[in-house]
């Protein structure tokens, strides 16, 4: 074995040119795998973390999961009446108070009661329909992160005005109202009350900088025309991640209509499949490139050293033996390149991570980097595999060669 | 009569090809301890091919070689290289050795791929042989920085590194000077002499065949003279 590592060793000393080609050729691979890697992830983490941090984990709303028998239908099996209006239901989630209590028992997480309502404001001439959340400023700022996203007034400020109200900033710019001004709020049950501007909230989702108004539970009861109506609870969860298996449970419970936020993005969030796809094919591919590079010298280094080869072999060195020689050559430049790689990778991770953007979706001033082992053990892995395969091949060919031929070639 | 060291049973050397060609006809062979052999024959007559057959470096296409009277045709690949590591030497035209490596490096290679001594004594035995072959001064060199002469030396030190009792050479003074050539001769015929080896040459220089003890001659692939030369041991 020492003998297979003083030769494969000895071949890559003196051809210290090819091999740190061969070498640099995997690192920039490793390297660009792990950028790529690292600024997908980061992105994805970061789009979702503001999906997260903008939308309730879990919302239940008043909706039964089921819609409304016919009284006929709940007395007769197989009776059905046709043009039958159904049965209205008084709105809200019965008993709130006692419904939340119960959910705080076991929920990991916090929950607030809102009502919602859709809604048109009318400032100074112009409308816009916006969906105003009836919200409790005291609960509201352990689920959502309305408190820190205000840009202006704060959250108490609701307290301070008679049917105050909190606008995005896009939908302020919109109506060209100010912190101060007078607004019309008209319900969808007839109700138009007046209300105050206390302030403006920037959130970066632009659906809901553009369209969504914050009130006091009480505002939003007078609109909806319905004294101590709550028809909504949002929930924030310590783990986001259960938000699913939470929501089944609150469901179940309950009986109300109950989604988490991966439900409710589902679209968005298979999106970023597609894109994990394509990242790994373009990484995958990147990695093959650099692979052939090992074949390359691999290949050179078996072509050069036939005679040598054929030598090893008529003094009787067996085919595994020559053919382990070449393996260990490879496997030492694809070991050289992915450790170089990875710190190639780190400190391209590093320099991008110094570049200030803007993008519409999201507002970040810096690239979003992820940070993880796990894309320098996989870009490194991979590497080092792909190396050992392109050189394998060479090398079996070269350790087959029958010693006579390259002997009776050179005498 | 001791056993032969190698034997050539009927072999036949033919490569194939559109027109296959035939290097060595039905030979009969024995090669027995302590002779110093010569193989000799026009260009082209077979005699490096009954070589490479005698060494186990190819295969016959037909009949058998037997190495201590063992048969070597029914062997696998790694089983014959085992048999050329440990059995027998190889020295060729041109000395074949590793270029990137030291003369000490080389001559232990074999003693390495036979894995029986440690690295310290693979060392000191390398260097020995060697000193004895009167390279003392050069054992760190690289091939490339000693003259012909010296690397053909280092060569068949390389061959006798596993203490293989037969010597196969292949025109070992083709590519050398008179006076080099002399010099390795003399060491081939030290070996025979001194150390009790088997030396089994190729040449087509008669007048050194001469000087071995038996003489073999080839023409198209059959032995057509096998005789003792007039300073062979009575």
């Amino acid at each position: 074995m020492n003998l297979i590592f003083n030769i494969a060793w000895t071949h890559v000393r003196t051809r210290a040119r090819q091999t740190l080609i061969a070498g640099f050729g995997v690192a920039t691979g490793v390297g660009f795998s792990i950028m790529m890697a690292s600024l997908m992830e980061g992105s994805q983490d970061d789009f979702v973390k503001t999906l997260v941090n903008v939308l309730p984990h879990v919302t239940v709303s008043d909706e039964r999961n089921k819609p409304t028998l016919q009284p006929a239908e709940v007395r007769y099996a197989a009776a059905e009446i046709h043009g039958l209006t159904p049965e209205v239901r008084r709105r809200g989630i019965k008993n709130p108070m006692a419904s939340i209590a119960a959910l705080e028992a076991w929920v990991p997480g916090k929950l607030t009661p809102s009502v919602t309502s859709k809604g048109l404001l009318r400032y100074a001439g112009r409308d816009v329909a916006v969906s105003i959340t009836g919200i409790d400023p005291r609960t509201e700022g352990k689920v959502s992160n309305l408190e820190t996203q205000m840009r202006q007034g704060e959250l108490s400020a609701l307290y301070r005005a008679t049917n105050a109200i909190i606008l995005g900033d896009r939908l302020a710019d919109k109506l060209a109202a100010k912190v101060g001004a007078n607004v019309t709020i008209s319900g969808s049950r007839n109700v138009r009350i007046n209300g105050t501007v206390v302030g403006t909230f920037h959130s970066g989702v632009r659906q809901v900088d553009d369209g969504a108004a914050y009130v006091l539970i009480k505002t939003g009861q007078i609109l909806e025309g319905q004294t101590g109506l709550v028809n909504e609870f949002r929930v924030r969860l310590t783990d986001p991640m259960v938000a699913r298996s939470v929501a089944a449970r609150i469901a179940a419970e309950t009986g109300y209509k109950s989604v988490s936020w991966e439900e409710a993005q589902e679209d968005l969030l298979s999106a970023f499949q597609v894109r994990n796809i394509i990242m790994f094919t373009v990484v995958g591919a990147i990695l093959l490139v650099a692979s052939f590079g090992t074949y390359n010298i691999i290949s050179t280094i078996t072509h050069e050293k036939s005679r040598d080869i054929a030598i090893m072999k008529s003094l009787g060195l067996n085919e595994r033996t020559v053919r382990r020689i070449f393996v260990i050559e490879a496997m030492a430049i694809g070991l050289a390149g992915a450790v170089v790689g990875s710190v190639l990778g780190y400190f391209m991770c590093i320099g991008l991570g110094t570049i200030e953007i803007k993008t519409p979706f999201v507002d970040a001033t810096r690239l979003p980097l992820k940070y993880t082992i796990n894309h320098y053990v996989i870009a490194a892995g991979v590497a080092l595999f792909s190396s050992v395969v392109a050189g394998y091949f060479p090398a079996r060919k070269a350790a087959r060669v029958h010693p006579v031929e390259i002997i009776r070639g050179a005498t | 009569m001791s056993q032969p060291l190698i034997e050539a049973r009927n072999v036949t050397r033919v490569l194939p090809g559109l027109v296959p060609v035939t290097l060595v006809q039905s030979v009969n062979l024995e090669i027995r301890a302590r002779e110093f052999v010569a193989i000799t024959g026009p260009s082209g007559s077979g005699k490096s091919s009954l070589l490479y057959l005698l060494g186990l470096l190819d295969l016959p296409t037909e009949g058998d070689v037997l190495i201590g009277g063992q048969s070597t045709t029914t062997m696998s690949e790694d089983e014959r290289a085992k048999v050329r590591l440990s059995n027998l030497g190889f020295v060729f035209q041109f000395h074949f050795l590793l270029p990137e490596f030291s003369l000490t490096e080389n001559v232990a290679l074999p003693m390495r791929a036979l894995g029986a001594l440690s690295e310290d004594e693979i060392r000191q035995r390398a260097e020995g042989l060697l000193d004895s072959l009167g390279l003392a001064d050069h054992r760190h060199k690289r091939p490339d920085q000693i003259s012909g002469g010296q690397r053909q030396r280092v060569a068949v030190a390389r061959a006798l590194a596993n203490e293989p009792p037969v010597l196969l050479a292949d025109e070992p003074t083709g590519s050398l000077d008179s006076k080099s050539s002399a010099q390795v001769f003399d060491l081939l015929r030290s070996l025979v002499d001194e150390r009790g080896k088997t030396v089994v040459a190729v040449t087509h220089d008669l007048g050194l065949a001469a000087r071995m003890d038996r003489r073999v001659q080839i023409v198209d692939g059959r032995i057509v003279a096998d005789e003792k030369t007039a300073t062979a041991p009575a």
